[in-house]
């Protein structure tokens, strides 16, 4: 009897055009990450147009290579996992169309993956889950509290009210004149400078897990701005450093107290901006010697990649849940 | 020999089977509907009713543009994924090409145009010889009217054909006069069925080489380009 199971998962919600196979949910097979950094940083930031062109281009290319990496032939796959959203649309719907088309192809079950249910799921490659659990999932476009009571369940318990924690990291960036892509340069800065520059931390109402980002941003601005007018120069690492703090002293004591309040077993960190080495420094210390264990994808595992989308697509086919033919990109999808 | 071909990339939607060179069967919708949504279960539809397994096709066809971007990508990303998965050629046809076949027993000059917004269309010079459409010159993005101007010049007659022809007879019949084809009915409508005879006898392309025929650079593409020109200049 087979007990294994292999998924084949797609993902090209933003500017990576990725396919992976994962077997059974937790053991990665191969993982190929077609990334389109280089093209997007002479516009300053990713744009659609050209993000939707080179999936395109390059799909079946990273198949190939997931195949010949994996060394395996379409009679072991088990299912096809492909992220339906969010995203942007033009590149999602590269990925939903490929993963249709193969599925029909040859006959094998679909299933549409959120894309925040794949950047949990980067944890699992690490360490079986324990429930419940919660996950703080920061990105681009994305800063989330999710609190997960079993598999594929997922409670939305707290999210950003106006920019994602990424966002706000990109428009420092640009104010500071950093290169594409900013989070990264601020995170380097930010080790080299001093939190010199108070710099408020919206709290928002008492017990409120939601996060705001843009009086941040607004007053960063206003600091550089009214600091420029009396002839003053301040120091870019000095900025970082305090913008960097205030981001992760909300993140990190909002993940605390969610942790307390659902009395969660499992702290699990997710996205993009869980490569930043601030935010692991703080929630790390944060969560050390208590009880509740903190896991973090190691960083290939942060950034967007078809194995977290075929981990979380492994937990839905055990489920039961398959997508039809009609399966479409949706850019607004909700996680529950 | 099993064919199916697809087009996706204008406001049809056609899937078209051909076995052993003979048309078994074709879905063709002409309405303002979700090509994602829709290509996949209609070629599900089809093959069900004609009672062919997807592993029993042996090539698959595509419009591969110009038209709209998101719906030529979905047309060729399907095809391509079909042809790689499946193993078996694949081949992408000139959206402009497949409507030019509605003009087929015309001796003269075809031009198949959709309409690119602003003024604008893309379009191409067609004419049949030996049986086989051949394009004259370079399928293009152009100003309707330029383009007009242009085909005024010659004296030869031309079919226009497009999906788009109400919104550029009057400027065609000011350019052209009587000199200008224009046919009434399903002609300005791309069928399957001749994309797919059309991908009968060509070449098949590389799959994972076969690229949308855009016709035209993203539009931030072409400003960093005009921008880089401007530096290096
Ligand atoms: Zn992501």
């Amino acid at each position: 009897m087979k007990t294994d199971n292999y998924i084949l998962g797609i993902e090209t919600s933003c500017d990576e055009t990725a396919v992976a196979i994962v077997k059974n949910g937790k053991e990665i097979i191969s993982n190929v990450v077609a990334s389109q950094i280089d093209s997007h940083k002479r516009f300053g930031g990713v744009v659609p147009e050209v993000a939707s062109r080179h999936h395109v281009e390059q799909i079946t290319v990273v198949l190939e290579e997931a195949f010949s990496q994996a060394n395996m032939t379409w009679e072991q796959i088990d299912a096809i996992a492909v992220t339906e959203g969010p995203g942007l649309v033009g590149a999602l719907l590269v990925g939903v169309n490929a993963g249709k088309a193969l599925a029909f192809a040859k006959q094998k079950p679909l299933i549409g993956v959120h894309h925040i249910a794949g950047h949990i799921y980067a944890n699992r490659f690490e360490r079986e889950f324990e429930f419940p659990l919660l996950a703080l999932i920061v990105s681009g476009g994305h800063t989330e509290l999710v609190l997960m009571n079993e598999h594929g369940s997922y409670e939305l318990i707290g999210e950003t009210r106006d920019d994602a924690a990424g966002e706000a990291y990109d428009k420092v960036a640009r104010m500071l004149e950093l290169p594409y892509p900013g989070g990264p340069q601020i995170d380097r800065l930010a080790a080299e400078g001093d939190e010199s520059i108070d710099l408020p931390r919206a709290w928002l109402e008492e017990g409120s897990f939601d996060f705001s980002f843009s009086g941040l941003k607004s007053s960063v601005i206003n600091t550089i701005h009214n600091a420029s007018q009396r002839g003053q120069l301040l120091n870019k690492e000095d900025i970082a450093a305090s913008f960097q703090a205030s981001v992760v002293d909300v993140l990190t004591a909002k993940t605390w107290k969610a942790a307390q309040k659902y009395n969660v077993k499992q702290v699990i960190v997710a996205g993009g901006v869980a490569a930043n080495q601030g935010l692991r420094k703080a929630l790390g210390s944060r969560f050390v010697g208590t009880n509740i264990p903190l896991l973090m994808p190691p960083l290939n595992l942060c950034t967007d990649n078809a194995a977290m989308i075929a981990a979380a697509g492994f937990v839905a086919y055990k489920q039961g849940e398959r997508s039809g033919w009609d399966l479409n990109a949706n850019p607004s999808l909700m996680l529950n | 020999m099993n064919i199916l071909a697809m087009d996706t990339s204008n406001q049809i939607l056609g899937v078209a089977l051909l076995q052993d060179e003979q048309l078994i069967g074709s879905i063709t919708t002409n309405i303002k509907k979700n090509h994602s949504i829709r290509l996949m279960p209609a070629i599900n539809q089809l093959m069900h009713e004609v009672a062919m397994t997807p592993a029993e096709l042996d090539k698959i066809v595509v419009a591969k543009g110009p038209g709209s971007y998101t719906g030529v990508r979905i047309g060729l990303t399907t095809a391509k994924s079909m042809a790689w998965s499946l193993d078996i050629p694949v081949v992408g046809i000139s959206s402009l090409e497949a409507l030019a076949w509605q003009g087929h027993f015309y001796d003269s000059y075809i031009c198949p145009f959709f309409d690119a917004r602003r003024g604008l269309v893309f379009t191409g010079m067609y004419q049949t010889k030996n049986n086989k459409l051949e394009l004259s010159g370079e399928e293009k993005n152009v100003l309707m009217e330029d383009w007009l101007k242009e085909l005024a010049e010659s004296r030869e007659e031309v079919l226009f054909l497009s999906p788009d022809i109400t919104k550029h007879e009057d400027l065609i019949r000011t350019h052209l006069g009587d000199r200008a084809i224009i046919p009434e009915g399903p002609f300005h409508m791309a069928d399957p069925s001749h994309l797919a005879f059309a991908g009968l006898h060509t070449q098949p392309d590389s799959t994972y080489g076969l690229t949308p025929n855009y016709l035209r650079l993203a539009e931030a593409e072409a400003n960093w380009l005009k921008k880089e020109q401007r530096k290096n200049g």
